[in-house]
């Protein structure tokens, strides 16, 4: 079997997003980098699904230079191989980045054989585009589900299950086939420290995209206006019991 | 002329909550180009009745013309069969604009739309100005960041961000729309991953979703067991049990409990956040919340910048604390 997965690098952004001066992006300068917590979710079920079955299992990310870095990650937790398409770190939207991933995919299956399932995140943490995933099935003319819950791979076809309010809906694909996964799909593993050292010691194999024009095109970031909030101080410690049981009384909770 | 074209999913007999937003900015839109909104709605060979009595009265909703596609290609939903019947009306108008909802089954069939037209697309939007490029404002970081952008095409795609615009209310009086009914043309390809089945998902208590409080944990709770307290104050208040990402990764509490990005949305009354520092995108599924009460040791967190109140302390001394204060006063004493 073989599986590609899909991962984007994005800042680990915390309690506050600070832009840089010219409001085009989010300043980075003191935050540490991850990839989004679908998308992990997304490499813990590459590496099951090649270890229940065999195989080989491949990363791909479009990102600057520094994306080696999730790459490494990935590989971390047992994926065997990982792709950069290197660009210069600045803002791809979705129609350029998906055409560049179907290019980059086609390449890698005329050297390597098909993918069986192609693995993603339902959107990317930070542009939240909901249509990588989607551009890349029409593309390579595969059949996709997006932000599903569960998924058992058997003979030339996928079940995948996506949480509706009363339940699941399940669906059907036939291989090869795409899918993005929401996060809770599974509780990814952490990295053991030979994991780490294997992975540090692994190539990056990078490629230069070509990057398409036509898409929407970032022009300015903004924060969202928050309306001022004024915290009351109900006590310190377990003495501000009282305090508490006396504003849930007052707003009706009790 | 160019119109505005709308995916409306119904429901009760008039367009679902998100629907009715995206035909409310759609409104707007069509206003400013002077030109009409035509709505899709699709319906599998069950549904056809109910959409078709449906359907003249999204008129009060500002739609001219409803094309309502339906057969039994579309019965077990389909995301690529549904863009191809989406596909079909588009190319069988002329159309400046197609909108859609942000629910999950209209954010994936517009994709797979401007996909096979080979489009570009914005998800998530709030506002839209045409002009000679159309200008928008959209969200990412799920709403914690907005982003200001030019979207070409012809159409022009775009989602409607979930609960963030109003939702266009019935005129009193209006006009039926005209219903065009449409065959789609559907292929084996566009039906190869559709639905097989529906699982029912047994009765969870409060549905952390829907419930007036919530009782929160996150990494200062410290342990697994230590989220017994919080068990207990909910079950004291009626409340669901919401977590931080901290809980669910470190395995103390399932993922169904997340609030935030990459979680569940709440949207309750009073939101009782313990040992949770309040990052954005935790934060960003509580926006809804009217109230927060943070109890937690670091007065610096993020949290009080967004809390209504605080108890400054330590939760596992806290929380006990206001569980016995409301069994005292519920015991009379
Ligand atoms: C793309 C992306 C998506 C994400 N999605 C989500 C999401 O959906 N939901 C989510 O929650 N997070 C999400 N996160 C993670 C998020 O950024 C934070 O890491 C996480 O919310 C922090 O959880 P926490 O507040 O429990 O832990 P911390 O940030 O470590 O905060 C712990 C808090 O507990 C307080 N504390 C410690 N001890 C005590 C004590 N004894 N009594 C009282 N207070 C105490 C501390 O002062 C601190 O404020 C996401 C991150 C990324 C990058
Ligand atoms: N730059 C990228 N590199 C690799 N995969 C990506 C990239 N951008 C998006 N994806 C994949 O596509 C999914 C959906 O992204 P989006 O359409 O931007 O919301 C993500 O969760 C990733 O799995």
């Amino acid at each position: 079997m073989r599986i590609l997965v899909l991962v984007k690098r994005i800042p680990a952004t915390g309690g506050r997003i600070v832009l840089t001066e010219d409001a085009r992006s989010i300043d980075t300068r003191f935050l540490g980098f991850v990839v989004s917590p679908h998308e992990e979710c997304a490499v813990e079920e590459a590496v099951r699904l090649i270890e229940a079955n065999g195989g080989e299992s491949v990363v791909l990310t479009l990102g600057p230079p520094e994306a080696a870095d999730q790459l490494r990650d990935a590989m971390a937790i047992g994926v065997d191989r990982a792709v950069l398409l290197e660009t210069d770190g600045s803002d791809w939207d979705p129609y350029a980045t998906s055409a560049a991933i179907a290019d980059a995919v086609r390449d890698l299956e005329a050297a390597g054989g098909s993918f069986d399932v192609i693995l993603g995140g339902n959107e990317s943490a930070d542009s939240g585009g909901y249509q990588v995933g989607v551009r890349l099935a029409v593309a390579l003319d595969r059949p996709i589900v997006t932000g599903i819950k569960a998924l058992e791979v058997g003979d030339g076809v996928a079940t995948a299950r996506r949480q509706v309010p009363d339940g699941a809906d399940v669906f059907e694909l036939p291989l090869p086939a795409i899918v993005t996964v929401r996060e809770g799909i599974n509780l990814p593993r952490y990295p053991s420290v030979p994991g780490r050292l294997r992975a540090k010691k692994k190539e990056v194999e990078r490629i230069v995209p070509e990057r398409r024009p036509g898409g929407p095109t970032l022009e300015r970031l903004q924060l969202p206006v928050e309306k001022e909030q004024h915290v009351e101080i109900l006590g310190t410690g377990p003495e501000a019991a009282p305090r508490v049981v006396a504003l849930l009384r007052e707003l009706g909770v009790l | 002329m160019s119109d505005v074209l709308v995916l409306v999913e119904l429901a009760g007999g008039g367009p679902d909550r998100l629907s009715a937003e995206a035909l409310g900015l759609a409104g707007g839109l069509a206003r400013a180009l002077s030109v009409e909104v035509h709505a899709v709605v699709g319906a599998g060979s069950g549904d056809a009745d109910s959409a078709a009595s449906a359907a003249p009265g999204l008129g009060a909703y500002g739609v001219a013309t409803v094309h309502l596609v339906s057969g039994d290609r579309l019965d077990a939903y389909a995301p690529a069969a549904w863009a191809a019947a989406v596909e079909g009306v588009a190319e069988g108008g002329n159309y400046d604009a197609i909108v859609a909802s942000g629910s999950e089954r209209a954010t994936e069939v517009l994709a797979h739309v401007a996909a096979r037209m080979d489009l570009p697309m914005a998800a998530n939007v709030i506002t839209i100005e045409p002009g000679d490029r159309w200008k928008l404002d959209r969200q990412r970081w799920a709403g914690s960041l907005i982003e200001e952008a030019w979207l070409d095409g012809a159409p022009r795609m775009f989602t409607v961000a979930p609960h963030a615009v109003p939702a266009m209310e019935p005129a009193s009086s209006s006009t039926a729309a005209t219903v065009v009914s449409v065959a789609p043309t559907i292929t084996d390809g566009d039906r190869r991953a559709r639905i097989v089945g529906h699982e029912v998902a047994g009765e969870a208590g409060v549905s952390l979703s829907d419930a007036k409080v919530v009782v929160g944990g996150g990494r200062g709770l410290g342990s697994a067991e230590a989220f017994a307290m919080l068990d207990e104050l909910a079950e004291l208040l009626g409340a669901a049990v919401g977590v931080s990402r901290v809980a669910t990764s470190l395995g103390w509490r399932p993922h169904a409990q997340q609030i935030g990005q990459t979680g569940t949305r709440i949207a309750p009354d009073l939101y009782i956040a313990c040992g949770i520092s309040g990052a954005i995108q935790h934060i960003v599924g509580a926006k809804a919340a009217k109230r927060i009460l943070v109890i937690n040791t670091d007065q610096d967190a993020p949290i009080f910048k967004r809390a209504s109140y605080a108890v400054v302390g330590d939760v596992h001394a806290v929380v006990p604390a206001i569980s016995d204060e409301i069994r005292r006063a519920r015991g009379g004493g």
